[in-house]
């Protein structure tokens, strides 16, 4: 066991776990945010998606020896304040989640493509989504509601 | 947490306020069941409806949300004919006590069978609330109307909301037949409305079986044999055990489906009931799952070492040259005669293969045995069928068990079956603390159980101006109820086995039809998968309807039009496939649209598939699609299930497959089973049936059509006939 200081949705959090411990499982047993969900411990599917210093990674093979202190790690619990991030409203507008056990990922995935490429095409889309897995196939409600949270923002910067 | 109710929070509900008004209704649904609620004198009842002095409106959800929508649609059937706004109703999730009857989701089921109970039970609360301000007015009842929870006296416009009128209502005597609204008074039904559990899944906060906690609580990750069954013959710990934060290393096992669970000595070749397995407790999941990998097991296969799926589908080819265990029911006319009698005859044999739901929450389940309590908390279809499993296995009566219902992270069927919430109650017994086991994708990949992979043989007899005369349906392959049952399937046709060609599903007007089936042994675990069998023999089925349509010369809509004329709902839903596709529009050479229809769990849809030559295969450039699920709940909700059944289904088409050989599942995990990512959906466009007919099912009608559509396209682009399941688009 060794001790580690994270950032997580800007608190300071000391935790005392092995240092091999993914820091998916620091971030929902340790720390308790559930929201970034365990998939396929692998990589592979996106669900435990967290964004590192605003890019996504996977956190299920992300081992908590690997980050400093300084690393600001966001989960869907701290991407904004009562679901207000466009993203999110474009979600709900959409009506995206089906079962929404991916969507944590997919939402904060999104969010990353958007803060980088303000206007994604179609292509950029699947390109920046392709690491996370819908299993009840809400594939083309979030293609829709990414192009609608990209919307909302330029006009949110136009005003 | 709005999701679960436990015993605590369901008798603070009740004692909050001296007067609640609770109705219910019991296992059958009927009206007549419905009874008064009065806890001061203790009255049992099935409580689904509690409405407080302040007016708040509690109702207990009997039907598991694993993203089909219930969790929304149940709630508006009361909420409709009780006059109040959905977002005023609390949803709590039934706990899985005898009281509240079926508590399954499963089967599409779940608005066809609650659509009258639930709206009744809502009808007659709302009866009684207007009675007591009639009473109180000093007026009739019909000069009174209901608005959002008030009660309005017409004649003076004074008002009473529901809650001031509680404690009077609960005195009168509960209609036996209240008046439900017609469709035409339906404020909230079938209009645009959001699921209200959306909000709590885009901010993190929707909690799942995974993301519950308890104090005390351990982690368990199980080692299961590799062949699925097995009996461990001995295991070494002594490493595992020295890993920080272990507890047990300890035996443990695996049970499938519903029982009887016989003694752990024997294997019984025939039941197949229960596996040995291993399993670490520690502190931590990852301390589980680390130490999992210093644990070394020697196996018994218990014979299963050299089975092979492609063993079986020899066996189940074999098995489709006999005629089979025929399905009575759908006997029409003498096949054999019409068969004779027929210019052109044609045959032809599909094979679709076992599929793992692989739903994105892997299997988990959190349990506290104490004594003869047993808690449960857990992403499960069915919490009933759980209390029944769990007081056998345990050997606890069943008002003991208590089972918190959680969001499910997908199914598919596969939570519907509770192996892993028995594991998880196993562990608790015997460490004597609350226990979560949390399955693997690897243990979901490998460890089924699957849906059955199936052979279908078909024949057809065509008259020279292309009228098909003779038609037969040979299924050959596993059976669920065999594996789930335990029944004995070797001379009788499975009744599950015909879903979505049987004559109710299927009925083209042939002139003599006949299906049959022949059961071969799998030799693993199988269970239902969205739509069951209909995903199978409708792949089969519709792709035929093509191939007789080919060569009888005959346009493949022209014939479905012709030998479903007596089922106009089929045809309309054809007239509007053909119609927002362009169907008879020409296209260009290497670009074709392909077809097919099927009914399900009682809704009929059809999907147009049209695709373009691309290189050594094709691509989808568009899917249509329609469904007539007599009237539509909530539309939005519908197309995304559509959607959703288009993604799954193409992947079952198109991408994996469960395939074993010596006794090992060769795939496990998603670089093994690939699933459709963004980027591989085509678009689509949904269209809904406006209808008043009743409601049939939603979340699985849409999957059977899809992979026999897209067959039927690229064979018009390509000419090639894709018989076997999966395929890869790229190189037909």
């Amino acid at each position: 066991m060794s001790i580690y200081q994270l950032n997580v949705n800007k608190k300071k959090h000391r935790v005392e776990v092995d240092s091999d411990t993914p820091l998916l499982w620091v971030i929902r047993d340790t720390i308790g945010y559930t929201g970034t969900k365990f998939g396929c411990g692998m990589g592979l599917c996106g669900a435990c998606t967290v964004l590192l210093n605003g890019s996504p990674i996977r956190s299920c093979s992300t081992p908590v020896s690997t980050l400093k202190p300084t690393d600001k790690i966001t989960t869907i619990e701290g991407l904004s304040e009562k679901a207000t991030h466009p993203v999110q409203e474009a979600w709900i507008e959409a009506q995206v989640p089906q079962c929404g056990y991916c969507q944590s990922g997919q939402i904060l995935a999104a969010s990353a493509l958007l803060a980088s490429n303000a206007n994604p095409s179609d292509d950029d889309i699947d390109a920046a989504m392709a690491g996370n897995i819908c299993r009840c196939g809400t594939y083309p409600r979030m293609r829709q509601a990414i192009h609608a949270a990209a919307k909302k923002i330029q006009n949110a910067k136009k005003s | 947490m709005k999701t679960q109710t436990s015993r605590r929070d369901f008798l603070r509900i009740s004692s909050q306020s001296a007067f609640i008004l609770a109705l219910g209704f019991s296992s059958k649904g009927s009206v007549a069941q419905i009874q008064k609620y009065n806890p001061a004198l203790g009255v049992e009842i099935n409580p689904y409806i509690i409405i407080n002095e302040s007016g708040k409106v509690t109702l207990f959800n009997p039907r598991p949300d694993m993203g089909q929508g219930t969790y929304q649609a149940l709630p508006l059937l009361l909420a409709e004919e009780l006059d109040v706004l959905l977002e005023d109703v609390e949803i709590q999730m039934t706990d899985g006590s005898a009281r509240f009857g079926s508590q399954l989701s499963g089967g599409s089921s779940s608005v066809r069978t609650r659509w009258i109970p639930m709206r009744t039970a809502g009808a007659a609360v709302r009866e009684m609330l207007v009675q007591a301000a009639a009473n109180r007015w000093k007026v009739s009842p019909s000069d009174c109307s209901t608005n959002n929870g008030v009660v309005i006296n017409k004649l003076t416009k004074a008002q009473f909301n529901y809650g001031e009128l509680v404690e009077e209502a609960s005195h009168l005597p509960v209609p036996q037949k209240p008046k439900l609204k017609s469709f035409s008074e339906f404020k909230q039904l079938g209009k645009p409305s959001k699921r209200p559990d959306v909000p709590a899944k885009v901010d993190g906060s929707a909690v799942f079986g995974m993301d519950v906690q308890l104090p005390g609580m351990l982690y368990a990750s199980i080692i299961h044999s590799p062949y699925i069954y097995g009996k461990v013959k001995s295991f070494q710990a002594d490493k595992a055990m020295s890993v920080k934060g272990v507890r047990f290393v300890l035996k443990t096992e695996r049970v499938f489906f519903h029982g009887p669970f016989a003694d752990n000595a024997a294997f019984d070749q025939k039941i197949r009931s229960k596996s040995d397995a291993i399993a670490v407790v520690a502190d931590s999941y990852w301390a589980a799952v680390k130490a999992k990998k210093e644990v070394t097991v020697d196996w018994n296969a218990l014979g299963f070492a050299e089975s092979a799926t492609e063993q079986y589908f020899n066996q189940a080819r074999a098995a489709a040259l006999r005629e089979g265990n025929e399905y009575k029911e759908d006997k029409v006319g003498d096949f054999s005669k019409a068969l004779q009698l027929s210019d052109y005859k044609i045959q032809a044999t599909y094979q679709t293969p076992f599929m793992s739901h692989a739903p994105m929450e892997p299997c988990n389940a959190t349990v506290y045995v104490q004594g003869d309590q047993v808690e449960v908390w857990a992403p499960v279809q069915g919490p009933d069928g759980l209390v029944n499993d769990l007081a056998t296995y345990l050997g606890v009566k069943p008002e003991k068990i208590k089972v918190n219902v959680t969001f499910l992270g997908g199914a598919f069927g596969r939570k519907a079956v509770f192996d892993f919430v028995m594991q998880a109650a196993n562990l608790s017994r015997q460490t004597n603390a609350p226990v979560k086991v949390i399955w693997t994708r690897e243990d979901d990949i490998q460890q089924g159980p699957y849906r059955p992979g199936m052979i279908s043989a078909l024949q057809g007899g065509v008259d020279k101006d292309g009228n098909v005369l003779a038609f037969e349906h040979r299924l050959n392959g596993a059976s669920i109820m065999a594996s789930v049952f335990k029944a004995d399937m070797r001379n009788n046709p499975d009744p599950w086995a015909g879903e979505g060609i049987n004559l109710a599903d299927s009925p083209y007007a042939f002139p003599a039809r006949r299906n049959s089936f022949s059961w071969v042994d799998p030799q693993m675990p199988v269970l239902w998968w969205r739509s069951v069998y209909a995903s199978t023999n409708v792949f089969a089925q519709e792709s035929f309807m093509d191939e007789l349509a080919h060569e009888g010369e005959k346009d493949p809509l022209a014939l479905r039009l012709h030998l479903l004329r007596d089922s106009p709902r089929f045809v309309a839903v054809l007239n509007k496939l053909a119609e927002i596709s362009d169907y008879q529009v020409k296209r260009k050479k290497g670009v074709a649209i392909g077809i097919a229809i099927a009914r399900s769990f009682a809704s009929i849809v059809a999907h147009a598939f049209e695709v373009q030559k691309d290189g050594t295969g094709v691509k989808i450039k568009q899917v249509y699609s329609v469904i007539d699920c007599g009237f539509p709940l909530n539309e939005d909700n519908i197309k995304a299930q559509v959607e959703s059944n288009l993604v799954y289904g193409l992947s079952a088409a198109i991408k994996n497959q469960i395939s074993r050989t010596h006794g090992k599942t060769d795939q496990s995990n998603f670089h093994d089973y690939a699933v459709l990512r963004q980027g591989e959906v085509p678009p689509c466009q949904v269209f809904v049936m406006p209808s008043e007919e009743e409601p049939g099912g939603v979340g699985e009608p849409g999957l059977p059509p899809i992979a026999p559509a897209l067959c039927n396209a690229i064979f018009l682009a390509t000419g090639k006939r894709v018989r076997t399941l999966p395929f890869d688009l790229s190189s037909i």
